[in-house]
């Protein structure tokens, strides 16, 4: 037990366990253990790496037909990881043949689903076909229309507009590798926009961040776009005015959000 | 009108202000995606000089946004204080960069009013690190809420106990943890992953129940959007801190979904909860360099210069605590380490020099070219600065943001090699739970009476 006084190394691992924060590491003199600062070191290189890894475009795309959904690959003018890192402007935009393509896929959809890189190939690979695969169910209750997924590659959040009017659909899903965290190297975002087009603000969008097994699990994350979604296809609009109510709708649902992993990061 | 500077046989030529201040700058990646940084060295050296015979009145007289245009100009000139302009009035950028060098610190307290972020800008331009360092240190702006903040020989901590799935129980041991190395008298701040009003409201009462527990000398805040924070003010929840990130520009903080009638209806009701002890100083501002861009709404003006702006939108609403998220926007805007360590000694001394409360959150990426080591740097300089406060993440890693920040061992490490002291109420508060001596350094294993007051969390 963690009641004697004396016994607070007990206290702060069993702390530890409730949360993937580096907590209770300890100190010597001002600064960390050894192990940690090794630790510490070891996931940097790894998430570092994680940026720099390709997506694997035709497994994915093999992956998320499977589930039903038929697919389309595009990419931005961002030629490469090197030039997508330092012009996030390239990331933005379609290359030009690729607009083309999907103009000629345009059929008024309510609804595009984007997968794409972002900065963690990683995630997606991980976390988009589960995603897609309980957003399916919703979508089909709903009665919503949906595009052929889009896999795209050297993208940005905003590549969405541009292929959500491409494909002239009232909404666009951009489900996204997020900037690599130390602990959290596989972690997707998904940005909903409607009425997408070059030129939307960050404003004008709702976020789900965080989904992947030790975070926002990708179920949870498909029920909060579905209830995000039909939110904003009644209003005509995301955003900021748009709140996330959805917890609410979760609560009466079902038993409460589990808790993460209690092992964590910590070993 | 355009400026020139004769190098040998070459006339270097700058179309405007916004252009000579943007070839200026040092170098970063940030101006040059925007395609207004300086094509060469010499160029880059030539403009410094050209910037440095530009008189501060014509500064003034030039707003690089139009106040029709923008309302941060019009905020800017409005609220400009020109009997605290007039003792600087007559000199260049130049001739101010050596006024403040030699300045006593009162006689800069006493101009700050009259500075105007341009201004502030253009001297940060000429000066070397070692120039940022020296005026800040003497700068001092003192904010309370309960506790006092930025005493000269002091340095605060935002402890932030960030968790990916905002689970109440691994943030409650996420604050225990960063109490325990002393930190936290800035704020106990948690940037929130979930936006719902239901979820903020969750978290603002363990906030407030940790806060009351223990009965700290400190303030909480989620850092939620501001229209957000109102609504739960509207259903009576306990808000210490308006936190909202701000911009440079009006269309830049249109992107954020905020506006200034946004933040003052938010000071007003913020301030009417009364719930400082000591002070009345209740908002929490975030900017950082390149947000603007980042929302296509630069106006061509260079990226540190739009940095300085937000300090003028913070400015007026008197806040308890602002910081530049240095490196966290990425390496399209600050590259590396030199570019990032440049940047937070920049942003600090125009904070500073404007008498706003300026902390840094010294910070870089996954996908920036830094590491731990530039982060020491940074942060070492910014402790000789006299910086008002930085991030206490636990083990620098946080886990929500996915980013690398400042960590409580940090903290203890810049106390440990500058001597720097706590808020002096919360460094009380410590000296009588027993967990530090009286000179303020910590106690091993003396963190007991934390842990077992919070029974429930450790059975």
């Amino acid at each position: 037990m963690t009641d004697g006084v004396g016994d607070n190394r007990a206290i702060w691992a069993r702390l530890a366990g409730l949360t993937p924060a580096r907590i209770g590491l300890g100190r010597a003199g001002s600064g960390l253990p050894t192990r940690a600062v090794l630790r510490f070191g070891l996931d940097h290189a790894q998430a570092r790496d994680a940026v720099h890894a390709p997506l694997e475009a035709a497994a994915l795309a093999g992956r998320i037909a499977d589930l039903g959904f038929p697919t389309l690959t595009v990419a931005s003018q961002a030629p490469d990881r090197a030039t997508y890192l330092r012009r996030p402007d390239l990331g933005r935009r379609l290359a030009a043949e690729d607009r083309v393509a999907l103009q000629g896929e345009a059929d008024g959809a309510d609804l595009a689903v984007v997968v794409a890189d972002g900065l963690s190939a990683r995630a997606v690979h991980e976390n988009a076909a589960p995603v897609l695969a309980a957003f399916g169910t919703h979508a089909g209750k709903a009665g919503w229309t949906l595009a052929p997924v889009v896999i795209a590659r050297q993208a940005r959040v905003a590549l969405g507009d541009d292929i959500g009017q491409a494909l002239g659909v009232r909404a666009v899903a951009v489900l996204i590798g997020e900037r690599p965290g130390l602990s959290s190297p596989d972690s997707l975002g998904i940005y909903l926009t409607v009425g997408p087009r070059p030129g939307r603000s960050d404003a004008e969008r709702n976020c789900i961040s965080n989904v992947r097994s030790a975070g926002l699990a990708p179920d949870l994350a498909a029920f909060k776009l579905a209830w995000l979604l039909a939110r904003a296809l009644s209003l005509g609009l995301t955003g900021v005015t748009l709140k996330d109510e959805s917890d609410r709708a979760l609560a009466a649902r079902g038993p409460a959000r589990p808790l993460p992993d209690a092992d964590g990061t910590s070993d | 009108m355009a400026y020139r500077h004769v190098v040998g046989p070459r006339t270097h030529a700058f179309a405007d202000l916004a252009t000579l201040m943007a070839k200026a700058t040092p170098v970063r990646s940030g101006d040059r995606l925007a395609g207004i940084a300086a094509g060469s060295a010499e160029e880059n050296a030539a403009a410094r000089w050209c910037l440095a015979e530009v008189p501060l009145a014509e500064i003034l007289a030039r707003p690089l946004i139009p106040y029709e245009a923008d309302d941060v100009t019009r905020l800017i000139l409005d609220t400009h204080d020109a009997a605290a302009f007039a003792e600087i009035s007559h000199l260049t950028v130049g001739d101010f960069r050596e006024f403040l060098l030699t300045a006593a610190p009162e006689t800069l307290a006493r101009i700050a009013p009259g500075i105007t972020p341009e201004i502030a800008a253009a001297v940060s331009k000429i000066m070397r690190n070692q120039d940022l360092i020296s005026v800040a240190r003497k700068c001092r702006v003192v904010t309370r809420f309960r506790n006092t903040i930025g005493l000269p020989g002091t340095l605060a901590v935002r402890l932030q106990p960030n968790h990916p799935t905002d689970d109440a129980q691994g943030i409650t041991a996420a604050i225990l943890d960063g109490l325990a190395y002393g930190c936290g008298d800035a704020v106990i701040g948690i940037n929130p992953a979930s936006d719902s009003v239901q979820a903020i409201g969750d978290l603002l009462q363990l906030l407030d129940a940790v806060i009351q527990r223990h009965a700290i000398p400190t303030q909480a805040c989620v850092l939620t959007h501001v229209t957000t924070t109102l609504a739960a003010m509207e259903r009576g929840l306990p808000v210490d801190l308006v936190f909202q990130s701000i911009a440079g520009t009006e269309k830049a903080n249109a992107s954020f979904g905020v506006t200034l009638s946004m933040l003052k209806e938010a000071h007003a009701a913020a301030s009417a909860l009364k719930r400082g002890t000591i002070g009345d100083n209740c908002m929490y501002f975030e900017t950082g360099q390149g947000s603007a861009l980042s929302a296509d709404a630069h106006h061509g003006i260079d990226q540190q210069t739009l940095e300085a702006r937000a300090y003028a939108v913070a400015r007026p609403f008197r806040p308890l605590l602002v910081n530049t998220v240095v490196g966290f926007i990425g390496p399209e805007y600050l590259y590396d380490g030199k570019e990032i360590i440049r940047a937070g000694l920049e942003d600090h001394f125009c904070g500073k020099l404007m008498g706003v409360p300026l902390g840094v959150d010294v910070c870089y990426t996954n996908h920036a070219e830094a590491d731990q080591d530039d982060m020491d740097t940074l942060l070492t300089l910014l402790g000789a600065a006299g910086c008002t406060y930085i991030m206490g993440v636990p083990g620098a890693d946080d886990v929500m943001l996915n980013y690398q920040s400042t960590s409580f061992h940090d903290s203890l490490y810049l106390r440990e090699v500058l001597g720097l002291r706590r808020a002096p109420e919360f460094e009380a508060w410590l000296h009588g739970l027993g967990l530090t001596d009286g000179a303020g350094a910590l106690i091993q294993g003396a963190e007991t009476p934390l842990l077992s007051s919070a029974p429930g969390l450790a059975a």
